[in-house]
């Protein structure tokens, strides 16, 4: 249940983005949800793609610092409060969210949230305890 | 292994007796045939008969760099051409080079000296040493050549440069004594991962380096990467080259100076006072028994500290701690004095940091800023801003309580820092004064 992300280093500088997702394409691997944290003088690049294995060869090749986390996917419908009732569930649990960021499901007007936890195998638990939709890393990376 | 037993371990009274003959007689030389000295000594006041103790040593004046450069090529010489068989030279990055000569006999004499060195290292006539001190007008190459070859063990001439090859050679070769600069021997480190090929199956046993400052923490670096015993080594060429000093690898405290060939002492580099053995301060050198080109009281512009505390290797030759900067490397930083050495200790207290990194110093609205750039590797990485920050913080932290100057720190990528074959960039400074 959980989702396999890799995060990336970079300097705030222009092009360190384009640079990444052109090693990336290069090397044939897809981009399923990206999201970007930066201060003044950093950034840090959270993607999930379809092949982590390959992704990290390639980066680390061109030098790239590349981490690797488990994050936790959760299928949110597109109706009013639907976020709300996840964070709700959450936050009755006592469960930090470190960082979270979504994208939209393929064909659809669902969209797919990535949640960042500390606790993440409570937090696995609680969510489907819930009926919450999480969805499989191997599924994600389908999509 | 003590490579000359009856001199390395001579009694303090005997080693003295011998030094102040060879001074006097180096004296005398010098007095007569290099016109610089002549001249110097002229105008304090003295003749070499003037000196009757060690003592007597400090009204000597000085020799500086500066010194060295005014008589360039070849003024500094106290025997005639026909007598020298090699020269050398120090880069010129910060100005004209200074250019010295040996004869055949100092030739053999520092190839004893590394010899000696070699040995104290840990290397034995059995050893098989992979040299990777770059050959050429620089004195490292050769004076580790020269020495191995004296010591009997079989030297391997890779000099500095083309990596890969090396790791190779490594391999295939099997040495077992590593000869190179620290900041090399963790490039040599980073190929050889990259290149898959693990320390763990060579045949390292010892490595000695030298030709730059380097820490302990470096050193615990390097020889849990490499799984060695590292020492360090020191000289100039100035003095003669590599040989001048070498830590033993039984106590790895200091290194010994090999004081019936020089004479060293610490002087404040501000007023020119000779210092008490314990106290900090610049190194100066006499050379003692060099015929080509003798020094007098050379100033180094090393900083270190002298200590005659027994040592557990059974050498009587006073210690001198590692060079931990140089006068003239010092920045003074909103007139605090700081050297890089210094910030090196305080990123590598920390465990996830490794020794990439930089110093950048400017001046903006007349204040001198202070920026450490460090190179986020990934046991550094986190994939939360907060983690990283929390990291910056620290390090400033740190260097704030530490140095007591404050510190812009900036993580950079990975490899955007120079890294040199040889000697390592540490220090930009843009300030225009
Ligand atoms: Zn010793």
């Amino acid at each position: 249940m959980k989702v396999e992300q890799i995060s990336i280093f970079l300097e705030n500088k222009s092009g360190r983005i384009a640079e990444v997702t052109r090693i990336l394409a290069e090397a044939g691997v897809n981009i399923r949800a990206l999201s970007i944290a930066d201060t003044s003088d950093f950034g840090i690049l959270r993607l999930i793609v379809d092949d982590n294995q390959k992704a990290e060869v390639v980066l680390k090749k061109q030098n790239v610092t590349v981490g690797k986390t488990f994050v936790v996917a959760v299928e949110v419908e597109d109706k009013p409060g639907g976020l709300h009732r996840i964070m709700g569930i959450l936050f009755k649990a006592d469960l930090n969210v470190e960082y979270m960021y979504s994208f939209v499901k393929p064909n659809t007007t669902d969209a797919v949230m990535i949640f960042r936890f500390e606790q993440l195998d409570k937090a696995v638990k609680v969510l489907k305890e819930n009926s919450v939709n999480v969805i499989d890393g191997d599924q994600v990376y389908k999509l | 292994m003590i490579f000359n037993i009856d001199y390395e371990t001579m009694p303090r009274e005997g080693l003295e007796a011998i030094q102040l003959r060879r001074l006097q007689a180096t004296l005398e030389r010098v007095y007569a045939t290099v016109p610089f000295y002549q001249k110097k000594f002229e105008e304090a006041g003295i003749i070499p008969s003037d000196i009757e103790s060690l003592q007597d040593l400090h009204k000597i004046p000085f020799t500086t760099k500066q010194d060295l450069r005014d008589n360039y090529p070849f003024g500094m010489f106290a025997v005639p051409m026909d007598n020298v068989v090699r020269i050398h030279a120090s880069s010129g990055t910060t100005g004209q080079p200074t250019v010295v000569g040996y004869t055949a006999r100092d030739i053999d004499t520092w190839a004893r000296l590394m010899a000696r060195s070699l040995a104290a290292g840990g290397a034995t006539s059995g050893d098989i040493i992979h040299n990777a001190y770059g050959y050429g007008l620089f004195t490292g190459g050769l004076g580790v050549h020269y020495g191995a070859e004296k010591l009997g063990a079989s030297i391997i001439p890779v000099s500095g440069g083309n990596t890969k090859r090396q790791i190779i050679i490594m391999k295939d070769f099997g040495p077992t004594i590593l000869t190179a600069t620290p900041s090399y021997t963790l490039h040599l480190a980073e190929v050889a991962e990259e290149m898959g090929v693990s320390f763990r199956d060579l045949k390292f046993k010892f490595g000695i380096f030298g030709a730059e400052p380097w820490s302990e923490n470096m050193r615990q670096e390097i020889e849990n990467k490499l799984r060695i015993i590292a020492v360090d080594i020191y000289g100039l060429s100035e003095v003669m080259g590599p040989g001048v000093a070498i830590e033993c690898h039984e106590a790895k405290a200091g290194l010994h100076v090999f004081e019936d060939h020089f004479i060293p002492e610490i002087i404040d580099p501000e007023t020119g006072e000779v210092l008490p053995y314990g106290e900090n301060g610049e190194l100066v050198f006499t050379s003692i028994t060099k015929e080509a080109f003798p020094v007098i009281r050379y100033r180094t512009r090393d900083i270190s500290t002298l200590s005659t505390e027994p040592c557990i290797c059974g050498r009587t030759h006073v210690r001198m701690t590692r060079v931990s900067g140089r006068t003239d490397d010092m920045l003074i930083i909103r007139g605090v004095n700081v050297f890089p050495s210094q910030i090196e200790s305080v990123l590598m207290q920390i465990d996830e940091v490794e020794p990439h990194y930089q110093l950048i110093v400017d001046r903006k609205d007349n204040l001198d800023t202070l920026s450490v750039l460090v190179e986020v590797g990934e046991r550094l990485f986190s994939d939360e801003v907060k983690k990283l920050q929390d990291l910056e913080k620290r390090i400033s932290k740190d260097i704030k309580e530490i140095l007591g100057v404050s510190a812009a720190v900036k993580l950079v990528e990975p490899k955007t820092i120079a890294r040199s074959q040889g000697k390592a960039v540490r220090v930009i400074d843009n300030r225009k004064l």
